[in-house]
């Protein structure tokens, strides 16, 4: 049904116009990217040929597999942990009141404010003491690289975890829970019938996200990564510092499609428990 | 006979506020029994305390002889069915009803069997597999009931149960309820703040204010012999006259006229005689029946309902409202005219703050 607020004329063929440069920013370098991973020749920029070279030379070097495993782990690791910590936050902060919990709410944004390069100062002046104390008293011997990565990765996820599931639980009602509980079901049972899988799609996009920022991150990772360890993003970091060569792209498309494959489960996962 | 509800002195604060306040309250086996009031007046909370979803800072709180004053909602004999319903929403019908059975560990057969058999009970066979989503109103309405009913519980406590139906359904559910209630012989309490819902539904009635119980009676008791001012005022319409007890028999208006009015107040107590709009009798000045109560006033507005008239009447040092039905051939008096209000000494009430 067409309404005298719907634009015509030169109006509307600007805004398709408008639309087409929106999704030519977005997508062009990507296609570019994905284009030149392909292409035979040591200068990005330039065509020469199709090959699949860069893909073989990222998976025979051992640093590259290292990097890229390293950051799985650290990944999978942190969102499992930052998921489940996350979660509890915004159910504590949601669902009870107790002493502090204006600033807890506050002190819980603060990853999320707080810049990168801070944090990351913050996270290797934290692991230099910490781990030194640890290791004096129970003689623990942790050492920097996946302890420390995670452990970092974990402090920011569980603020953006706890904002993505609050979100979902402040449109949930409390009657529900009560019903269920009114209906015979303990604590326990209320919220693992009722409440969780009411709100299992926010947990599933925090996680996603959590993910996605996990795998991405370059500044944090490489201030606590310590030497001998490094992620994905950190290694593609130094090979710039090296001089760009394709192998950056072929390495990017690996991730990007990584990415995409996560979303793609993701969406399908919900797609599955709706209409099932 | 013990009684399915008793409530002794019952008080619940929230810090400093008083929700409940000191409330004796004994509700009947099979009894279909309303809570009404004015939004806060602490109607819900006692809902809610009788629920096990609060607890009650003192008194004693007993469902059929057993102390539950702070048994959690799971080991009393009672089930709610909430306002705005609070239907799972991942659920299906059938496992909303089954809810309850599931988590009391009854057997899947069993389960299915007596959800099924209450889904039917109210009447939305076929629609099992639905999600509430996928419902009216009304049909949600019923598979809260189930929901509840299928427990078997020794009481059903609804808060505001037609809150959130349009009109007309409301008042199909008014009678489905009410012949449910019958079907299924237990206590339903339900808490409303729509007087006309309360008068319909409920064998009896206890109307609240600001955490106090004001009066528990029948609907006609509460209508014809309020317990006081605010009583009368929230129940129904009423006009107030101001004024001051002569002896058991009159009443001194404010404007110095007696008129007749038996009560049991001392002389001098300050009252105010309530008359209800549809007891009170127009005609033109001077005219009146033998021996009813009657002062001079002027029309101000007329109201055409269809079958009745409402009259806004002008008297001396106050205003009434008055309704006359509206028979064939019955007098219409047009603003400005000179008339008499008269009423039946026995139509009215006299109530003190």
């Amino acid at each position: 049904m067409s309404t005298s607020v719907e634009p015509r004329g030169w109006a509307k063929a600007a805004l398709h116009v408008n639309g087409w440069f929106v999704y030519m920013f977005f997508y062009a370098p990507i296609v570019l990217l994905v284009i030149y991973s392909f292409s035979n020749s040591r200068n990005v920029g330039t065509w020469g040929g199709f090959t699949l070279d860069w893909y073989r030379d990222f998976f025979d070097s051992s640093n590259a597999r290292g990097a890229l495993s390293n950051s799985v782990k650290i990944a999978i690791f942190s969102t499992i942990i930052s998921v489940a910590l996350g979660t509890m936050a915004a159910l504590s902060l949601e669902r009870f009141t107790f002493r502090g919990k204006k600033v807890f709410d506050a002190l819980l944004y603060l990853p999320i404010i707080i810049p990168d390069v801070t944090m990351a100062v913050m996270m290797l002046l934290f692991f230099g003491e910490f781990f030194d104390v640890l290791d004096a008293l129970f003689g623990l011997g942790l050492r920097k690289g996946f302890w420390s990565i995670s452990i970092s990765h974990i402090a920011f996820n569980i603020s953006f975890v706890s904002v993505v599931v609050r979100a979902r639980l402040a449109g949930m009602d409390t009657d529900l829970e009560e019903a269920a509980i009114d209906l015979y079901a303990s604590r326990w049972k209320a919220f693992r019938y009722v409440t969780f899988p009411q709100i299992v799609p926010g947990i599933a996009g925090g996680a996603l996200l959590a993910m996605t920022l996990s795998l991405d991150d370059v500044v944090i990772t490489q201030f606590v990564a310590g030497p001998g360890w490094t992620t994905l993003p950190v290694y593609v970091f130094g090979l710039i510092r090296k001089g760009v060569t394709p192998l950056i792209n072929a390495v990017s498309v690996t991730m990007l499609v990584v990415s995409m494959l996560l979303v793609v489960l993701s969406i399908v996962a919900q797609r599955v428990r709706r209409s099932g | 006979m013990t009684s399915a509800v008793e409530l002794s002195g019952i008080t619940k604060r929230f810090g400093d506020v008083v929700a409940v306040d000191n409330v004796d309250l004994s509700i009947a086996d099979g009894e279909f029994f309303a809570m009404l009031g004015p939004s806060g007046c602490g109607k819900t909370t006692t809902l809610r305390l009788i629920a096990g979803l609060e607890f009650p800072t003192e008194g004693s709180l007993s469902i059929f002889g057993q102390e539950v004053g702070t048994l959690t909602p799971d080991k009393r004999p009672v089930n709610t069915v909430f306002q705005n319903y609070a239907l799972f929403p991942h659920l299906t019908v059938l496992e909303n009803v089954g809810f309850g059975l599931k988590m009391q560990g009854v057997d899947k057969e069993t389960t299915r069997s007596r959800s099924m058999e209450m889904i039917e009970l109210v009447q939305l066979d076929g629609l099992a597999k639905r999600k509430p989503s996928q419902m009216s109103g009304g049909q949600q309405q019923r598979v809260a009931l189930a929901r509840a009913l299928v427990n078997q519980p020794k009481v059903l406590l609804l808060d505001e149960p037609l809150g959130a139906l349009d009109l007309k359904l409301r008042q199909e559910m008014q009678l489905e309820l009410k012949k449910l209630q019958r079907d299924v012989g237990i206590s339903f309490v339900f808490v409303t703040h729509d007087q006309e819902e309360a008068l319909t539904m409920a064998d009896r009635i206890a109307v609240m204010d600001d955490g106090k119980l004001l009066q528990v009676a029948t609907p006609e008791e509460i209508y014809e012999r309020p317990a006081n001012r605010f009583v009368a005022d929230f129940i129904g319409q009423t006009n107030l006259l101001e004024g001051t007890v002569s002896d058991a028999e009159t009443v001194i208006l404010e404007n110095g006229i007696s008129v007749r009015a038996k009560n049991g107040f001392t002389a001098g107590t300050h009252v105010a005689v309530s008359l209800r709009p549809e007891r009170a009798h127009i005609q033109s000045q001077g005219e009146f029946e033998e021996g009813w109560s009657h002062v001079n006033g002027s029309v101000e507005t007329v109201t055409y309902l269809g079958n009745a008239l409402i009259y806004g009447i002008k008297l001396d040092w106050m205003d009434l409202e008055v309704r006359e039905e509206n028979h064939p051939g019955v007098e219409l008096h047009r603003p400005g005219a000179e008339i008499t209000v008269s009423w039946d000494p026995e139509a009215i009430s006299v109530v003190s703050d």
